[in-house]
């Protein structure tokens, strides 16, 4: 067994471990921590199923952002949905056999790499060139650009240049997953693909990333718009009750 | 500090977004409340030696007491969408009046001080340590935003900048660099019972004097009871209505609707104010102190309706807030909702055929409205969402013959602040003021040059009072802003003899009863 593969094995348990547990743990503390009042930004739905619909339309096609600036959306929309079948595509490489809508996913995965770049790259452009955006930029701010694009990049030119041997590679993710490892193809795109990939995992937690379950947390967007026919006293506010008379 | 000389923005055909002139307001400041007001509210009198700590260790409470805070200071990814919307932005070209740059202010140091990634690379991911500097800034830039949630509605994630200027806001009172508009106002109420500080007598006196004025003017005897026991409904009404312009004009329009419909109701002296500055200073205590205060009348005055009279960031406490506050009300009518506004009261009044209206009354006008940033971001009115759009226009059109809307970016959950709400209404702050009113300016500007619209109505004490005052800067009177009740009182026709009617059913009536018994 390579050592290529021992390191790569070892990182991706790490970096799993690293994404799920501070990622559970952001998501833990944002259920637990109390929402003392109703702040829904408004008009907002008065029923639960209201809001349902309301969050759907934000997560599948960026409502606010839509209203806010339409480039910002367009790019990061092509970016997000993108990302999405690639991701969804990806599944092929850790599922034997491969489910059937995956496979029908396959095509548009593979293209969908170049409408995720190009989301990417029309963002990035708009964070250097139009000035109050580049303002608000952190060097964070463009490297997470920088990281994704690469991870992008070399996936797309493994897809459509630089074959790698996939067969080789199914059988080691499929083996993590065992614990009966097999080797890693030594394929220098690969490597530096699987690299910021491993990267990626491990910042997710402790970056921006966590806009992805953040968003599912926001009060403005997911509260029901009932205040007068709901009372709504967070634990920490019940200790103030004993003031009131009557 | 004295107002520093300006020059007012220059109205364009269209609004433009403008280039970042970086620290063009960094001298806005407001004044800092005095220690006697400071620790009337429970926080120390002057900056505490050891600021830096208590502000670290107040902000770590806070993004535990509020989820907000703590998902908003997480989830932002910089995509600019805010950067363009906020119209202190739009009307000062400092990129520190930009939601997103705001709230960085505050999320530099959280980074720095509660997140793995600012403790090992601030500079990578701008965080930074809270120095003098940073607490200057923000008392500089958390006093230029006047919570309106405009932000929030364009956000992807909702981040609503209020939350978050109200946090820094606790956390600077927490330190002791409280500001002195909105602390001694706090103070007033929990003393006084309203804004202004004006006690029972001369609240009665106001109202005595407005009872002769109406009566004189229409030769109808329109009560403006106070503290009267036994009264349906509970008035709660901005102070500035009991004696600013235009103001007044809608209170007067109130009692009008009340009389007319037949509404038995009072104002309170002990709950005098409908503002609730608390909220300003994102301090939930005083704000559940000051919402106890409309309970405690409540209970005290036997009413059977609380209704709350034209004002917007009082409204938002009101609707949203005042149930989970001083609830639960269940000792109120509750074929009611608790609070109503009167924009709802009088609103249902017109579709029940209750008022009688002459619109043509107001044909000296042509009228437009400014959708105040609470009512429209941050409540409702009716069932319907979107019932704070549909209401106080229905009401409008209902009482007026010509009415026209501003463009529609500027109007709705897209409505520019008037640029003297959440805390800021005051004289120092006046340069912000009037840069901050530009897109609104504009938009009425728009209307004005297009339909010949001649005034602007308003539901809001603060959005009449800035109007007031900035309107001139801009070429406008400062008459051209009105009340909405304002126009239902012109519009209601009052008779005489109608009165002297209903008064004689009763009397009647009180003779059958007590037959009966």
């Amino acid at each position: 067994m390579s050592v290529i593969t021992i390191v790569f094995a070892v990182l991706f348990y790490v970096a799993t471990a690293i994404l799920l547990v501070f990622t559970a743990h952001k998501i833990w503390q944002y259920a637990k921590t109390p929402a003392p009042l109703k702040i829904p930004t408004t008009p907002a739905p008065t029923t639960r199923s209201g809001v349902v619909f309301r969050m759907i339309k934000e997560l599948t096609i960026f409502e606010s952002l839509f209203k806010s600036s339409k480039w910002t959306w367009l790019f990061g929309w092509m970016f997000h949905f993108g990302l999405l079948l690639v991701l969804l595509r990806h599944l092929r490489y850790f599922t034997d056999p491969v489910w059937g809508w995956v496979v029908f996913l396959q095509p548009f995965g593979k293209y969908a790499a170049f409408m995720m770049l190009a989301g990417l790259a029309g963002l990035w452009a708009r964070r250097i060139f139009v000035d109050r955006v580049r303002y608000i930029s952190a060097p964070s701010d463009h490297l997470m650009l920088l990281l994704l694009i690469a991870i992008g990049v070399t996936g797309a030119l493994m897809t459509f240049v630089e074959h790698t041997d996939i067969v080789a590679l199914k059988a080691f993710f499929l083996g993590l997953f065992v614990f009966n490892w097999s080797a890693l193809p030594p394929d220098p795109i690969l490597i530096v693909h699987l690299s910021l990939v491993i990267l990626l995992m491990v910042i997710f937690p402790f970056s921006k990333l966590l806009h992805a379950p953040g968003v599912f947390f926001s009060p403005t967007r997911n509260q029901v718009d009932n205040p007068r026919e709901r009372r709504h006293v967070a634990d920490w506010a019940t200790r103030l009750e004993s003031t009131k008379t009557g | 500090m004295a107002a520093a000389e300006f020059e007012t923005p220059k109205i364009r055909e269209y609004p433009i977004i403008p280039r970042l002139q970086e620290g063009v307001m960094a001298h806005s400041k407001p004044y800092v409340a005095k220690p006697d007001f400071q620790e009337k509210l429970g926080y120390p009198g002057e900056l505490v030696d050891n600021w830096k700590e208590v502000a670290i260790e107040k902000m770590g409470e806070l993004t535990g007491k509020y989820r907000s805070l703590q998902v908003f200071l997480d989830s932002c990814v910089k995509c600019g969408a805010c950067t363009d919307k906020c119209h202190y932005y739009l009307g000062t070209s400092d990129p520190k009046n930009m939601p997103v740059a705001r709230q960085d202010l505050f999320r530099k140091v959280y980074r720095r001080y509660y997140t793995l990634s600012g403790k090992l690379f601030p500079k990578l991911v701008g965080a930074e340590d809270l120095t003098e500097e940073v607490l200057d800034d923000w008392y500089s830039y958390f006093h230029q935003c006047s919570q309106c949630r405009r932000c929030s509605v364009y956000c992807p994630y909702g981040i609503d900048t209020a939350e978050i200027s109200m946090a820094a806001r606790e956390v600077m009172d927490a330190v002791g660099k409280g500001q002195k508009y909105c602390n001694e106002i706090i103070g007033k109420v929990h003393v006084i019972g309203n804004n202004l500080g004006l006690p029972e007598p001369a609240l009665a006196d106001t109202l005595e004097g407005l009872e002769e004025d109406v009566e004189e003017e229409t030769g109808v005897q329109v009560r403006f009871p106070l503290d009267e026991k036994g009264a349906e409904v509970l008035l709660v009404t901005p102070s500035a209505d009991f004696f600013a312009e235009p103001h007044i004009d809608g209170l007067i329009g109130y009692a009008k609707v009340f009389h007319q419909a037949g509404i038995s109701w009072t104002l309170s002296s002990y709950a005098s104010e409908a503002a609730n500055f608390g909220m300003f200073i994102g301090s939930y205590e005083n704000m559940q102190k000051l919402a106890l205060r409309i309970r405690q009348a409540a209970l005290d005055l036997g009413v059977k309706r609380i209704v709350f009279g034209e004002c917007g960031h009082a409204w938002r406490v009101a609707y949203s807030f005042l149930n989970t506050l001083a609830g639960p009300f269940d000792f109120l009518d509750p074929d009611y909702p608790v609070p109503q506004h009167i924009c709802e009261v009088t609103h249902g009044l017109i579709e029940q055929g209750k008022l009688t209206l002459d619109p043509s009354q107001n044909d000296d006008m042509v009228l437009t409205y400014h959708d105040s940033c609470n009512v429209a971001r941050a409540s409702r009115m009716g069932d319907r969402p979107g019932g704070q759009f549909e209401i106080p226009r229905e009401v409008i059109r209902s009482v007026c013959n010509h009415y026209v809307d501003m463009p529609s970016y500027s109007i709705g959950e897209g409505t520019y602040c008037c640029g003297g709400g959440g805390g800021l209404l005051t004289d120092d702050l006046i340069e912000l003021r009037v840069k901050g009113a530009l897109p609104r300016m504009e938009a009425l500007k728009n209307v004005v040059d297009d339909y010949g619209v001649t005034h602007m109505a308003a539901m809001c004490a603060i959005c009449k009072s800035q109007f007031s005052k900035v309107f001139p800067y801009y070429d406008f009177q400062m008459d051209q802003v009105v009340s909405v009740h304002q126009l239902v009182g012109n519009a209601i026709v009052l008779q005489p003899e109608e009165e002297n009617r209903s008064e004689a059913d009763q009397s009647e009536e009180a003779q059958d009863q007590a037959e009966a018994a």
